[in-house]
């Protein structure tokens, strides 16, 4: 079957149907193996001490708020572009997942930084990239809500969307291109990662644990976005048959 | 478990990462019993993608 054929939402719910509860199950699996290795397998850092076991929700949190917002960059280029039906059902459905993640990403960020860095808070291009990331998501979800219209609403969110996706390379390499309190990266390298595997594999079993919970997430705002369109399109149809001429000329296929 | 001085620091941030995600939850499946409510209350009008021609009933 064609990537194309689940531009179908019929389709695509049944699709979400099948693979949810997999998901779901592989989630559940990650986060206690995750969470079982953060806690006691994993040993203090050197200099953070304990403090180090905030890294495994704060480093995949924020891996996943920028990936959330490329997912939501792709799926605008689909909007604009191939017009796929679920193109901007995708962007919609993830941006407050996305504002999810950012927020506990600048949280933990946060809470880690006061027992190291001896303040919650520093204006450094890290951080600050980060919350101009959030306040995009957050401008985003505005964006969707004032707007009746989900096609007319999706053209202009995708449109401001790929505008603000070039705060990503920003965030990405800001602690390179400036002098930041924030440190360089030590997964993510050219040379490999500088971590001791120790508290390297708990990272990253964390990190899956979120991506999956992100597509567990998605896919379920996705599945509720398509209904919502359906029962806006049953309801303008509702709306003809009582006062027929008018809500006919405006409805929107649902599908 | 000994979690040491910044304990509090520790707890608080699983804890915000716990009730986002939960909240996270809670907004998907409230939204999604909000729609299928929708669903079957036009469906009992009469109005469903089963039912393609309302007009002439």
């Amino acid at each position: 079957m064609a990537f194309w054929d689940y531009a179908n939402p019929t389709r695509f719910l049944r699709l979400v149907q099948v693979v949810l509860p997999w998901l779901i199950g592989l989630c559940i699996v990650a986060f206690a193996a995750g969470l079982y290795m953060a806690f006691f397998t994993a040993p203090q850092d050197y200099q953070q001490g304990n403090t180090v076991r905030i890294m495994y929700i704060h480093v995949p949190a924020a891996w996943l708020c920028m990936m959330c917002y490329t997912v939501m960059s792709i799926s605008s280029i689909g909007t604009l572009v191939w017009k796929h039906p679920l193109a901007d059902v995708s962007a919609k459905a993830a941006a407050p997942i996305g504002a999810a993640f950012t927020f506990m990403a600048l949280v933990t960020g946060s809470l880690w930084g006061k027992p190291m860095w001896g303040t919650y808070w520093v204006w450094d291009a890290r951080l600050t990239s980060v919350l101009v990331l959030l306040i995009m998501y957050l401008g985003l979800m505005t964006l969707w809500r004032t707007m009746d219209d989900p096609i007319k609403a999706g053209k202009a969110a995708a449109v401001l969307t790929l505008v603000g996706a070039l705060n990503l390379p920003v965030i990405k390499f800001s602690v390179d291109w400036w002098n930041t309190l924030h440190q360089p990266a030590s997964v993510v390298r050219m040379d490999g990662p500088t971590i001791h595997p120790d508290i390297l594999w708990p990272l990253l079993v964390m990190a899956l644990a979120f991506t999956l919970l992100f597509f567990v997430l998605h896919l379920m705002a996705m599945r509720n976005e398509i209904l919502r369109r359906r029962v806006r399109a049953l309801r303008m149809r509702a709306a003809s048959v009582a006062q027929p001429g008018t809500a006919a000329a405006t409805a929107q296929p649902a599908e | 478990m000994d979690f040491g001085p910044h304990a509090g620091f520790i707890f608080t941030s699983y804890g915000l990462c716990l009730f986002t995600i939960l909240a996270l939850i809670a907004w998907v499946r409230i939204d999604k019993a909000y729609q299928e409510r929708a669903l079957r209350e036009l469906a009992e009008q009469g109005f469903s993608r089963t039912r393609p021609d309302d007009r002439n009933r």
